[in-house]
C-alpha cells in the first residue's frame, strides 16, 4: 500500500515536469558539452570548429550505429575495432596508390565486412559460442590478417579518390559554408540504421530477441537470421567507419585498436541496455557525439594528460549512471 | 568547491608524473656526451656506419671462440612497428651474407615481457644456440633473464638497453638525447624568436623517447622558444591529426616537434586542410614523410635512429664465435640526420611509405623486393 503511494508520487512528479524525462539525457549531456566547449573557445562557433568536430565524430558515431544492433539483440561485437585496421590495411595493400582502383577495392571490403559478419552470427547462433568469445576471437583472427597481409608495413598510399569520404568536404554551401563529406555519409548511415531499427519490423524482433530469446522464438522470430543480421549490420559500419579513418588520416596499422570499446561505450551512454533488449540508432549516436565532446573539451581546455584521463574516466562514469538512473526511473521506455 | 576540485586535479598531476621524476631522463652529463658524440669522428670503414664505433675500447671474445657453423638465437621484443619490420628484413639480409651462420633462430615476444623472458630460457635450455642476441622489450624486467643467459653463452644486446654489463657488448646509436638535440636544434635555428613549438609525443616513460623530449626541451628553454604544448599522439595518425587540428583552432603553431616522426605526415595534413601553410616540422626517415618533404619542399629534419644497427648484432655475433675483438661494453654507432641537403639520397618513391630510409640495405641480397620496394 505504502509503495503503491510512494509510486503515484513519483508518477505524479513525473508528470508535472511535462514530457521532459521521455527525452534521452544523453541529449542533455551533449548539449551542456557543447555549450561548455563553445565557452572554452569560442571558435567553435564557427563552422570550422563544430564542422571538423562532426567530421572527426563520424566514424565513431556510424560504429555505434551498427553496434547497437549486436547490444541490442543481447550480444556484443569486439571485432569492429579490428576490422577497421583490416579495413585500412587491406585497402591500401590492394590499392597499391592506383586512384581506378577505389571502387573495386571498397566493394571488396565491403563483402568482406559482410563475410565476417555472417561468420560471427553463424558461430554465435548455431554454435553456441557466446558473442563476447566468438568476436574476440574474430577479433585476434583479424589483427592477425592484417599483420600478416602487410607484414606490419603496408605497401600502398591510399590515393585522394579513396581519401574523398573521409578527407574532402563540399564547398560553398549556405549558411554552414561547408560539409564535410563523412557527415554526409554518417547522416545516410544513420538514417538508414535509424530506419531499419525504428521502422520496420526487423527492429522489433531485434528488440524482442534481446528482451527474451526464449519467448521470441516462441512467437515465431527467425532468433538465428535475425542475430545474423544484427552483427553484419555491425561489421558493415565497420566498414564505413574504417573507410572515413583511412580517408581522415591515411594509412596506420593501429587505426582501429580500442573503437569496438569506444562504440560500446557510446551505446550504453546512449542508454542501451547491456544485456540487450533496448537502446536506439539516435541515441547511440548521440552517445558517440558525447564522448568525442568529452575528449575535445577537455584537449581545449589544456589540462595536461593525466589530468585528462582521470576527468575522462570520471564523466564517463557520470554519464552512464545518469542514464541508468533515468531507466530505472522511468521504467519501460 | 573549485579549489577543491583544483587540488585533486593537481594531485592527479603530481601523481602521473611522479614515476617519471624517479627515473632520470634529463640528465646533463649524458646529454653534453651525446651532443659531441653527434659530431665526433667515428672508427671503422667509410660510407659503412653499421660497422662503425666512437671510441676504442675493445671487448676480449677469445674465451667464445668456437669452430663454424653457427646457430645463433635471437629474442626480439616483437615485430609490432614499421621500424621494426625495416630493421628485421635488414638482419635477414645480413644473415645471408655470412656462409659461417647455419641457421638464424628468431622467437618473437610480440611485445611482452613475459614471453620474451620464457623464450630466453627456452632458447637456452634448447641448447643449440652458439650466440644470443637480445633486443629487449623493455630495460628492467628483461635484466634478470639477460644475465641468466650470460652464464650460459655469449649474449649481445642492441636497441634498447638492460641494467647489467654482463652481455660481450651493447649494441646502439648515439641515442635519445642525440635525437632531441638534433631536432630541437634545428627548430631553434629556423623559428623566429619566441615561436610557437607544439612538442607531439608517442606514449610516456619509454627511455629512448623521454629522453629525446627532454633534451629537447631544454633546447626550446635555452634559446626562449614557447612550447605551446606537449600530447601523446600513441602513434596513431587520426588521433595525431585530431589533436593538431585542436590546436590551430586554439591559436597558432610555428613549429611542431615529434619524437619519432611515423605521424609526420597526418600533422602537417591538419595545417593542409585548415588552410594554413606548413609548419616548421621535425619527422624521422619514414618514406612517406620524406616523399612529402621533397615535394613541398617546407622547413624539415629528419633525425633518425637507423634502422642499420639490426645488421650489427650478426656482425658482431660472428666476430665474438670466431675470436676477434668487438667495440664493447659498448658499441655505439653515428646517428645522421636526414637534412634538406641530404634529402635526395634518401626519397626513394620505389619504396613502401613506412619503410625507413637509413636502413644501410641497399646493397643487401634482394633489395628492395624483400623491403616490399618495386
Amino acid at each position: 500500500m505504502i509503495q503503491e503511494t510512494v509510486g503515484s508520487a513519483k508518477t505524479r512528479g513525473v508528470a508535472s515536469i511535462g514530457r521532459l524525462p521521455k527525452i534521452n539525457p544523453v541529449f542533455f549531456v551533449l548539449a551542456a558539452l557543447l555549450v561548455a566547449i563553445t565557452f572554452s573557445n569560442p571558435n567553435f562557433i564557427e563552422p570550422t570548429g563544430y564542422m571538423n568536430f562532426l567530421k572527426r565524430a563520424a566514424p565513431l558515431a556510424i560504429l555505434a550505429a551498427g553496434q547497437i544492433y549486436v547490444i541490442v539483440s543481447g550480444g556484443f561485437d569486439l571485432s569492429a575495432g579490428s576490422l577497421i585496421t583490416l579495413t585500412v590495411v587491406g585497402s591500401s595493400m590492394l590499392l597499391d596508390n592506383s586512384a581506378d582502383a577505389t571502387w573495386w577495392v571498397i566493394a571488396v571490403m565491403y563483402a568482406v565486412g559482410l563475410a565476417v559478419g555472417v561468420v560471427n552470427g553463424l558461430v554465435v547462433s548455431y554454435l553456441r559460442v557466446p558473442s563476447l568469445i566468438a568476436t574476440l576471437g574474430m577479433m585476434i583472427t583479424l589483427n592477425g590478417a592484417a599483420f600478416m597481409w602487410s607484414s606490419g608495413s603496408p605497401r600502398g598510399y591510399l590515393p585522394e579518390t579513396f581519401r574523398f569520404f573521409g578527407r574532402a568536404s563540399l564547398q560553398g554551401i549556405p549558411l554552414i559554408q561547408f560539409l564535410p563529406v563523412a557527415l554526409l555519409v554518417l547522416l545516410v548511415v544513420g538514417f538508414v540504421f535509424f530506419w531499419l531499427m525504428h521502422r520496420t519490423n526487423l527492429g522489433r524482433m531485434l528488440h524482442a530477441l534481446g528482451d527474451n530469446p526464449r519467448a521470441a522464438q516462441m512467437s515465431g522470430v527467425p532468433i538465428e537470421r535475425v542475430r545474423i543480421i544484427a552483427f553484419v549490420a555491425s561489421s558493415l559500419s565497420a566498414v564505413t567507419a574504417g573507410i572515413l579513418l583511412g580517408g581522415f588520416a591515411g594509412v596506420s596499422t593501429d587505426v582501429g585498436v580500442g573503437y569496438e570499446l569506444q562504440a560500446i561505450t557510446a551505446c550504453v551512454i546512449g542508454g542501451a541496455q547491456l544485456l540487450g533488449g533496448r537502446g536506439s540508432v539516435p541515441a547511440s549516436i548521440a552517445g558517440a557525439l558525447t564522448l568525442t565532446a568529452i575528449f575535445t573539451l577537455l584537449n581545449f581546455i589544456g589540462l595536461p594528460k593525466p589530468t585528462r584521463d582521470v576527468v575522462q574516466g570520471l564523466i564517463l562514469i557520470a554519464a552512464v549512471v545518469l542514464a541508468t538512473y533515468r531507466r530505472n526511473r522511468a521504467g519501460g521506455t | 568547491m573549485k579549489k577543491l576540485l583544483t587540488a585533486a586535479l593537481s594531485a592527479a598531476l603530481v601523481a602521473g608524473t611522479a614515476h617519471s621524476q624517479q627515473l632520470n631522463f634529463d640528465d646533463t652529463a649524458e646529454f653534453d656526451r651525446q651532443r659531441t658524440l653527434l659530431t665526433a669522428k667515428a672508427n671503422g670503414p667509410d660510407g659503412e656506419p653499421w660497422e662503425q664505433y666512437y671510441g676504442d675500447q675493445m671487448a676480449d671474445t677469445a674465451k667464445h671462440k668456437k669452430p663454424g657453423p653457427y646457430t645463433i638465437c635471437f629474442s626480439n621484443a616483437g615485430v609490432n612497428n614499421a621500424w621494426r619490420v625495416t630493421g628485421w628484413t635488414n638482419m635477414q639480409a645480413e644473415v645471408k651474407l655470412h656462409p659461417e651462420i647455419k641457421e638464424l633462430i628468431h622467437v618473437d615476444a610480440e611485445g611482452s615481457d613475459d614471453k620474451q623472458i620464457a623464450d630466453i630460457d627456452d632458447l637456452i635450455n634448447g641448447g643449440k644456440c652458439s650466440a644470443l642476441i637480445v633486443s629487449p622489450n623493455t630495460t628492467a624486467a628483461l635484466t634478470p633473464a639477460v644475465e641468466k643467459a650470460c652464464a650460459k653463452l655469449p649474449v649481445i644486446v642492441f636497441d634498447r638497453g638492460v641494467n647489467t654489463k654482463c652481455p660481450v657488448t651493447f649494441i646502439h646509436p648515439v641515442g635519445g638525447y642525440g635525437f632531441g638535440i638534433q631536432a630541437g636544434e634545428f627548430v631553434a635555428a629556423t623559428a623566429p624568436a619566441g615561436a610557437d613549438v607544439l612538442m607531439l609525443r608517442i606514449v610516456p616513460g619509454v627511455d629512448v623517447l623521454e629522453t629525446r623530449a627532454s633534451a629537447a626541451k631544454r633546447i626550446f628553454k635555452e634559446t626562449g622558444l614557447n612550447v605551446v604544448g606537449e600530447e601523446f599522439t600513441e602513434g596513431d595518425n587520426a588521433k595525431t591529426k585530431s589533436i593538431v587540428e585542436d590546436y590551430l583552432q586554439r591559436g597558432k603553431i610555428d613549429a611542431i616537434w615529434m619524437d619519432a616522426g611515423a605521424t609526420a605526415v597526418a600533422a602537417l595534413e591538419a595545417f593542409e586542410d585548415a588552410g594554413l601553410p606548413p609548419p616548421i616540422i621535425t619527422g624521422e626517415d619514414q618514406q612517406d614523410f620524406l616523399v612529402k618533404w621533397k615535394s613541398e619542399g617546407f622547413k624539415a629534419i629528419a633525425p633518425t635512429y637507423p634502422t642499420y644497427q639490426w645488421r650489427t648484432p650478426i656482425i658482431a655475433a660472428v666476430k665474438v664465435l670466431q675470436g676477434e675483438a668487438v667495440p664493447g661494453p659498448e658499441w655505439v654507432m653515428p646517428q645522421p640526420a636526414i637534412t634538406a641537403e641530404t634529402l635526395d639520397q634518401y626519397v626513394d618513391a620505389k619504396m613502401p611509405p613506412l619503410h625507413h630510409a637509413m636502413c644501410g640495405c641497399e646493397k643487401l641480397p634482394d633489395y628492395p623486393a624483400a623491403w616490399g620496394g618495386k
